[in-house]
């Protein structure tokens, strides 16, 4: 372990020296996540987990041994049969009998590899009796969580990645910040679930498919635009495990990572009466009229947030695949337009967000992008109460 | 198969020979010169020609993408490319590397070697064999040209997985436009082999005496022309989804994403077998020549083929274990696909028995070959351990899966293809290659390849998504590590262009009408370079 770790310094010494690159510290192993230099699965900390490490471990097993025993067989003959050892060649070039011994040999090792895994998918596949169910949905490049049913409905909440893009950097801009050790694994609201009860998954997602990957945990399951799938888990340790969404999704496809959390029932109680607490208090009035300043301050949180991905901090878009909304004739003409773009989305790419934020989070959104940069919209302030009138 | 088959090859000496000297007064009257001799080339072999030089340069082409990708991921953090661009080269790469260069290759090397191998003068269809080349480069060129296009080439991952392809630019339209014409030209490759091989067979070459890389081009072709038009129908659906107001795949609109899924793998793995078979076949011919014994278990290599070749139509959705099947689907797709490896085994040990007690000598091409049964198998391990579904489940789409098709992609068909450049070269170009640069071609080629791929199966055990620009840092090494390897590789390759292929054609030792003392089969009969016109009357074997 000690070695291993001299080795990785060692390495990281020899790449920072390589590419000038000094603000990385050496990055640490991630309880519930991957450690550096992972040589095989985590055994993890479910039943189904444990069974795919010891499932992968037998499988492991039994290829090595054929492996040693076939190139062993082919290496002797390599070594031996050869023209320049004077070797004759031999003029056997059938055998019946050898050809269904190595038809029926093979046959019987695969069904030994395959029943032991049958009993495994079939646990996998039943996601009956949960004690509690979340809706994980996907969305360009984020996970929503719906708390449906089990102690803690009615729980809501967005889990954005919280890695600041100071420590991804850019090409020809180096990072400014140190990465941290959970780079890239980390995000604002992770999941949080208790201890040793049957978590049901059901995923789904708003625009492309996603996949809801936590290796764990023993789930992967895609979440697909339009429709609902379902995966279990029932975590045996406490701790804060880490997976990534694993289903190519668009540009940020790296940058949005899953993070659960588990903890004992009386710490499971507690983050649920905080977090009902937490969306009482932030649930708004839509009828409440706010100041321009007011609508302005949050709605930069939100765009950075939601929208910055692609239209990005500037207000300039990305030319060719994301427009621009600095000088955007949508944002600076009547507010009715724009406030249906932001509802229901536009030509696939920009996503419906009635489902997603609040009347006043899209009220502060369009706010702000009519008083930012170089934007000065004649009609500069939409109230939630317009966007509620639009929903209608 | 074949000692009936060269025994009285032999005896048609006379016949080919006399059919040389025909071929020569006719090669005076139809050898258009310069450009006009590739651009309305109907000759079997030129068409060879243009489809492995065309092949190579894709290759050479997806290969910068490839490194475009590692270098980006030689550290964590975005250094070089944006992540949009990131994805085009992840794409393209695939798209050009399955499309551009393993496919096109194969069919080069069935242009130039059916006809020689069966004792047939030329393809059935010379005017069609022309327009399937010539549609390459136009396609081709459509491909490359959606860089230009706003929103740059296609990003949506060689498997152009629904609904994320509606998002995509004027860039996707050309890729749809690009893959319609590459299936039209495989179409019409795969129409004029099987005719070629069914009827074009000198008198008593019978099925069963036809030479291995025949019969696996033949078993090719059929799954080609079964599966390019599923292909085509669901880039043409994803077309009108997007442009038409459709929703095939738009689950809004009562369609279901998940089915172009479906409709792509069933597409997808018999295309798996497209780019392996003639490999095999290729193999099939070099070991007993090297080995200077005959191939063991002749038939049984036929059925194995053939069963690979069923047994691909059933078993796509092992593509599919996290989309959500039903525990029934599940349990069949792992079953089917674990059979796979029965057949596949099968192939492995007859290699081996054809080897055991041989007199074996370690040519390039043998060293190729072997390379290519040592390394592929690894490659069959690892398909066979993301067969079970619940390992699949935690392997899925991370870098575990990359490993595991470079593994029987690069090290399966592509070793082959150089294995198969060693063996014939000498044929095609008259001369002989270096032995000493063959070798060490070889050797970096190996090793390198091993250098990037095999940690990749660490990274994906570790969870390591695939295609993502940027990745935590505890993977920081072992993308270090690939990352080298693929800039060797990628050298390696450039020297075999310039070190080994092209001295190979300008001179050099002269080869010999059969420069590997092991070799049986038609196309050794006749001289070195194959004049222009060659069987113009069949040889006869009895």
């Amino acid at each position: 372990m000690k070695q291993a770790k001299c080795l990785q310094s060692m390495m990281l010494v020899v790449s920072m020296a390589a590419t000038g690159l000094a603000n990385a510290a050496a990055p640490q192993d991630i309880p519930g996540g991957p450690a550096v230099h992972q040589l095989n699965l985590h055994p993890g900390v479910t039943k189904i987990a444990e069974q795919i490490y010891s499932l992968h471990t037998f499988m492991l097993i039994v290829c090595l041994a054929i492996f040693v025993a076939v190139f062993g067989v082919m290496f002797y003959s390599i070594l031996k049969h050869r023209k320049s050892l004077g070797h004759k060649s031999a003029t056997f070039h059938e055998s019946t009998a050898v050809e269904i011994a190595w038809t029926i040999v093979p046959f019987l090792i695969v069904i030994a590899m395959a029943l032991p895994a049958t009993r495994t998918v079939v646990a996998m596949k039943d996601t009956s009796n949960a004690d509690i169910t979340i809706k994980a949905t996907g969305m360009q490049w984020k996970w929503g969580y719906d708390y449906i049913k089990g102690e803690g409905e009615g729980i809501s909440f967005l889990s954005n990645l919280t890695t600041p893009r100071a420590q991804v950097g850019e090409p020809g801009l180096k990072p400014t910040q140190e990465r941290s050790n959970t780079y890239l694994l980390e995000v604002d609201n992770e999941m949080v679930v208790p201890i040793g009860r049957k978590i049901r998954i059901i995923t789904t997602a708003n625009d492309v498919i996603h996949a809801w990957g936590m290796p764990m945990l023993g789930v992967q399951q895609d979440a697909i635009p339009g429709f609902v799938r379902d995966a279990w888990f029932k975590a045996e340790q406490p701790g804060t495990y880490r997976g990534q969404c694993d289903k190519l999704c668009g540009k940020e496809h790296a940058f949005m990572p899953i993070v659960v959390k588990v903890v004992s029932d009386a710490d499971y109680k507690t983050w649920v009466d905080g977090k009902k607490k937490e969306m009482s208090s932030k649930a708004d009035d839509p009828n409440k009229v706010y100041t321009v300043a007011e609508l302005k301050e949050r709605g930069e949180k939100i765009y950075s947030a939601n929208c910055v991905a692609c239209h990005q901090a500037n207000g300039k878009g990305i030319p060719g695949a994301f427009p621009a909304l600095d000088g955007d004739p949508v944002v600076n003409g009547p507010k009715g337009e724009q406030i249906n773009i932001l509802l229901n989305g536009k030509n696939n790419k920009m996503p419906a967000w009635k489902a997603i934020l609040s009347d006043t989070e899209i009220a502060a959104v369009i706010t702000y992008t009519r008083n930012s940069w170089s934007n000065k919209a004649a009609e500069n302030i939409v109230q939630p109460a317009d966007v509620l009138a639009a929903r209608k | 198969m074949s000692t009936t088959t060269i025994d009285h090859a032999h005896g048609t000496g006379h016949n080919n020979d006399h059919a040389h000297d025909q071929g020569h007064d006719h090669g005076h009257e139809d050898h258009p010169e310069g450009w006009r001799r590739w651009l309305y080339a109907t000759n079997h072999k030129d068409i060879g020609s243009l489809y492995l030089w065309f092949s190579f340069a894709m290759f050479l082409t997806g290969g910068v993408m490839a490194l475009v990708i590692r270098a980006e991921l030689f550290q964590p953090g975005l250094q070089l490319v944006q992540p949009e661009f990131f994805n085009q080269m992840t794409t393209m790469h695939g798209l050009i590397m399955v499309f551009g260069a393993i496919m096109p290759a194969f069919v080069g090397f069935a242009n130039w070697m059916i006809p020689l191998q069966i004792g047939a003068a030329d393809m059935a269809f010379a005017r069609m064999n022309n327009f399937s080349f010539w549609l390459l480069p136009v396609a081709a060129v459509l491909l490359m040209s959606s860089f230009f296009v706003p929103g740059g080439a296609v990003a949506a991952g060689w498997t152009l997985y629904a609904p994320l392809t509606t998002q995509m630019g004027p860039g996707m339209d050309l890729a749809i436009f690009a893959i319609h014409i590459m299936g039209a030209s495989s179409i019409m490759g795969s129409i004029n082999i099987i005719t070629t091989i069914l009827n074009m067979r000198a008198p008593g070459m019978t099925l069963m005496k036809m030479p291995m890389f025949c019969w696996t081009w033949l078993i090719t072709a059929y799954l080609l022309i079964a599966v390019m038009p599923v292909l085509a129908g669901a880039i043409t659906m994803t077309l009108t989804d997007r442009h038409f107001g459709t929703s095939f795949f738009n689950a809004a609109g009562g369609g279901d994403p998940v089915m172009y899924q479906h409709i792509f793998w069933f597409f997808g793995h018999p295309e798996v077998y497209i780019m392996i078979l003639p490999a095999f076949g290729i193999i099939s011919q070099i070991i007993p020549t090297f080995a200077r014994k005959q191939l063991f278990g002749y038939a049984s290599m036929v059925y194995a083929t053939a069963s690979i070749a069923i047994l691909s139509f059933m078993v796509w959705a092992h593509h599919m274990f996290t989309s959500g099947m039903p525990v029934t689907g599940q349990l069949f797709f792992m079953y089917a696909t674990m059979l796979i490896a029965v057949p596949t085994g099968v192939k492995i040990f007859n290699w081996i028995a054809t080897m055991w007690r041989g007199s074996m000598s370690f040519e390039t091409p043998m060293l190729f070959a072997i390379g290519f049964i040592f390394v592929f198998t690894l490659g069959g391990f690892t398909g066979l351990i993301l067969a079970v579904t619940p390992i699949d489940i935690a392997l899925h789409d991370t870098y575990y899966v990359v490993a595991h098709f470079h593994y029987v992609l690069v090290a399966g068909s592509l070793f082959a293809l150089f294995a198969g450049f060693y063996y014939w070269g000498p044929k095609w170009t008259g001369y002989m290659y270096s032995e000493a640069r063959g070798k060490f071609h070889f050797w970096a080629s190996l090793i390198t390849f091993n250098i990037t791929f095999f940690p990749m199966h660490f990274l994906g055990l570790a969870g390591m998504p695939r295609r993502v620009a940027d990745y935590p840092a505890q993977f920081t090494d072992f993308n270090m590590i690939a990352s080298v390897g693929a800039l060797g590789f990628g050298l390696s390759q450039v020297y075999f262009l310039f070190a080994v292929v092209l001295p190979s054609i300008r001179g050099g030792e002269k080869a010999a009408a059969k420069p590997w003392d092991g070799a049986e089969g038609l196309e050794w009969t006749v001289p070195s370079p194959a004049p222009f016109h060659t069987f113009e009357v069949a040889p006869i074997v009895h």
